[in-house]
C-alpha cells in the first residue's frame, strides 16, 4: 500500500512502510566511480572491518578515464590495487557509470541501489530506488551491506499530451525544472506518470529520473510497465523475473500537472538549471562549444537525432562540436550504422566514452568568456572549466542545430518533413 | 527554567545557505575538523569562527546546506563544537552527511524563524525541546531518532561501526 517508494521499501523490508519512517534496508548494489571511490576506500580502512559482500560492489572508471593527468592516474592505480586485493569483480571502464549499470543488468524494478554519484537517481526510470550518497557512506555500505533511509514523501508529476515535432523529453524535463525550481523536490521522491510517460520509450524516460537530481529529489521513479520489461530483456543483461512494482492507493504530498503538447523547445540558461526559457528567446546567442553526450543524452537515439540534422551539413567554422557516446555499446552501434561517419564528415570531434566534458577535467574544457550549448543535466558555474564560462542546456536536436549555425538555433528548421 | 547560566548563544543565518557559504571550496584541502572550523562561515559571518563557544547553536533558515555533496561543510560546523544546528529544512545530502559525521541537526520552521542572533538557547537533543531563554519561548522540534543519537554519541557512523554492527542502530 502506498506510493512507489513506499512499495519498494515495504517489499524490501517485508512489512508496510510509510513516508517519514526511518528504516534500515539491504542494498542490492553499491556503485562508485574513479572520483568517489578513493574516499570510500579511506572510510572503509578507518572502520577496519571486512567487506560484507563484494558482489554488491560495482566500480566504474568514467569521470576521467583514461587518466588525463598524474593525480587521476595515481588515484586510479590505488583503486585498482584495492580491487585486486579485495577481489572485486564488478569493474567497468566502458562508459558513463549510470548507462553501464543499465546495460550490464544491475538495474531492475524494486532494487535499492546507492551510488557515489548524484545522478544515481537515473535507475528510477526502471522502478528501482537509486540515490546519490557521499563517499563515506559508500565505504560504510561496503562493510554493512545495508544502510539507513528516511522513506520520503512523494510528489506526483503527471504529464499529459504529446510533444510537437522538434520537442523532446529533454525539453519537457527542463520545463519541469523551471516550474519546480532547484529545491522544488528536496527530500522528496518524485513519481513521473501519466499518458505522456506511458507512451515514452525507455531512453527518454531515463531523462526524467536522471534530472530529478536537479530539482533536489532523493529519487525520480517511474512505475515499470511492458516498455520497461521489453527494454530490460532486449537491451540489457538483466535476468527476469521482473517485479511489476506499482503504486497502490498512493497518497501524494503534491500533484503537478504538465501538458507536454503546449511546449516549444526549451533551454536551461546560465547559470542555473531552473533558469529556463523557450529556445526562441535565446536563439542567436553565439556558441563556442557544442557538447553532445552524458548520462542524460549520450544514448544511441540521441546521437541518431543529432546525426539526422548534421547529415550533409558542416559545423560552423569557429564552433567545436564534441560528440561523446555514453558507452562502448552505443559507440559501436553508432559506428556500425554510420552515425560516427556523419559526425566526422560534419567536422565533429568524437570523444572517449564516459563523462567527457561534463565534469570539466578533460575532453573539452571551456576558457573564460566561452559559451557552451550542451545536452548535459546541469550548468553550474565552473562545471566545464572556467568559472567565467557559460553553459546552456537543451536537447540533442537543438545542440546539433546550434553546432551548424554557431549560435543557439531552433532544431525544427532542419528536421525533415 | 533557571538555566540562564548555560549562556549558549544562537548564531543566525538565512535561507538557502549553501555548502560554499558554510566553508568555501578553497579551504577543503583538509578533512581535519579543527582546521576546517577555523574558516567556517568566514565569508557570510566572519565573527563566528573566532567567537563561537562549545555549546552554542547555529540557527539556519530553509534548505540549509544546499549545493555540493562535499562532507567538509558539516565537518567544519562540527569542528566549531556547536551543540547542534536548528533549521527550517535541510538539503538532502547535507542532512545525511551531518548525521553520518555526527553533527546533531534539528528541524523547526518556527524556531528557525523566531530565534534571533545572540538569543540564549537551551536544547535537549533527546526530546527535541528548544528553549529560547531570551524570548521566553519553547519549541518542540522532532526529536532525534534513537539511532541518530547513537551515531552522534559515537562521533559519526565510521566510529560507530568500528565497535558495532549496523543492526545495532535500530
Amino acid at each position: 500500500m502506498g506510493t512507489l517508494i513506499e512499495e519498494i521499501f515495504s517489499r524490501k523490508l517485508g512489512r508496510t512502510v510509510q513516508a517519514g519512517e526511518i528504516v534500515l534496508s539491504d542494498v542490492d548494489y553499491i556503485m562508485s566511480h574513479d572520483n568517489t571511490t578513493p574516499l570510500a576506500i579511506k572510510a572503509w580502512r578507518e572502520i577496519g572491518k571486512p567487506i560484507k559482500d563484494k558482489n554488491k560492489i560495482v566500480i566504474h572508471f568514467d569521470h576521467a578515464y583514461p587518466a588525463p593527468n598524474l593525480a587521476a592516474a595515481e588515484a586510479q592505480k590505488r583503486i585498482v590495487d584495492f580491487m585486486k586485493a579485495q577481489d572485486i569483480q564488478n569493474f567497468y571502464h566502458q562508459g558513463v557509470c549510470h548507462q553501464v549499470m543499465i546495460e550490464e543488468g544491475y538495474v531492475k524494478p524494486g532494487y535499492v541501489i546507492i551510488g557515489g554519484d548524484s545522478h544515481s537517481n537515473t535507475y528510477g526510470a526502471f522502478g528501482a530506488f537509486g540515490t546519490g550518497f557521499g563517499s563515506t557512506e559508500i565505504g560504510v555500505a561496503w562493510v554493512a551491506g545495508k544502510t539507513w533511509f528516511r522513506v520520503p514523501e512523494t510528489i506526483l508529476v503527471h504529464i499529459i499530451g504529446a510533444t510537437k515535432p522538434g520537442v523532446y523529453a529533454k525539453d519537457v524535463m527542463i520545463h519541469i525544472a523551471g516550474v519546480m525550481g532547484m529545491d522544488g523536490a528536496t527530500y522528496r521522491s518524485v513519481e513521473f506518470a501519466g499518458p505522456y510517460i506511458d507512451a515514452l520509450p525507455m531512453v527518454e524516460r531515463i531523462i526524467f529520473s536522471n534530472m530529478s537530481t536537479e530539482i533536489g529529489a532523493k529519487c525520480g521513479l517511474i512505475a515499470p510497465d511492458q516498455t520497461t520489461i521489453d527494454y530490460l530483456q532486449n537491451h540489457t543483461r538483466a535476468q527476469g523475473p521482473f517485479d511489476w512494482i506499482k503504486p497502490v492507493n498512493p497518497r501524494y504530498e503534491r500533484l503537478i500537472e504538465i501538458d507536454a503538447s503546449s511546449l516549444e523547445p526549451q533551454v536551461a540558461c546560465h547559470p542555473d538549471v531552473d533558469n529556463v526559457k523557450p529556445l526562441a528567446e535565446v536563439a542567436g546567442l553565439p556558441i563556442d562549444e557544442v557538447f553532445i553526450g552524458t548520462c542524460t543524452n549520450g544514448r544511441y537515439e540521441d546521437l541518431e537525432i543529432a546525426a539526422s540534422l548534421l547529415k550533409g551539413r558542416k559545423v560552423s567554422r569557429f564552433t567545436r562540436l564534441i560528440v561523446t557516446p555514453a558507452s562502448t555499446t552505443i559507440y559501436q552501434k553508432a559506428l556500425a550504422n554510420g552515425l560516427i561517419q556523419v559526425f566526422m564528415d560534419a567536422g565533429a570531434t568524437i570523444g572517449v566514452v564516459g563523462c567527457g566534458a561534463c565534469i570539466g577535467r578533460h575532453g573539452g574544457l571551456l576558457a573564460p568568456k566561452e559559451r557552451a550549448f550542451t545536452t548535459m543535466n546541469r550548468n553550474f558555474i565552473g562545471r566545464m572549466g572556467s568559472p567565467e564560462a557559460e553553459i546552456y542546456l537543451g536537447s540533442p536536436a537543438a545542440a546539433a542545430a546550434t553546432a551548424i549555425e554557431g549560435k543557439i538555433a531552433d532544431p525544427r528548421k532542419y528536421l525533415e518533413g | 527554567m533557571e538555566k540562564a547560566a548555560t549562556k549558549n548563544r544562537a548564531w543566525k543565518f538565512g535561507d538557502n545557505l549553501n555548502t560554499d557559504e558554510i566553508i568555501p571550496a578553497r579551504y577543503n584541502i583538509t578533512i581535519v575538523e579543527k582546521e576546517l572550523a577555523e574558516h567556517v562561515f568566514c565569508e557570510v559571518y566572519p565573527e563566528f569562527a573566532p567567537n563561537v563557544k562549545a555549546g552554542d547553536v547555529v540557527v539556519g533558515g530553509m534548505n540549509f546546506g544546499c549545493g555540493s555533496s562535499r562532507e567538509h561543510a558539516p565537518i567544519a560546523i562540527k569542528g566549531s563544537q556547536v551543540k547542534c544546528v536548528i533549521a527550517g529544512s535541510y538539503a538532502r545530502i547535507f542532512y545525511r552527511n551531518a548525521i553520518n559525521i555526527g553533527l546533531p541537526i534539528l528541524e523547526s520552521v518556527e524556531a528557525s524563524r523566531e530565534i534571533q542572533d545572540g538569543d540564549e538557547i537551551d536544547v535537549d537533543l533527546a526530546t527535541g525541546e528548544i528553549r529560547n531563554l531570551t524570548q521566553g519561548k519553547t519549541y518542540l522540534a522532532k526529536p532525534l531518532p534513537k539511532f541518530v543519537l547513537q551515531i552522534v554519541q559515537a562521533g559519526g557512523i565510521v566510529n560507530f561501526l568500528k565497535n558495532n554492527d549496523i543492526e545495532d542502530l535500530m
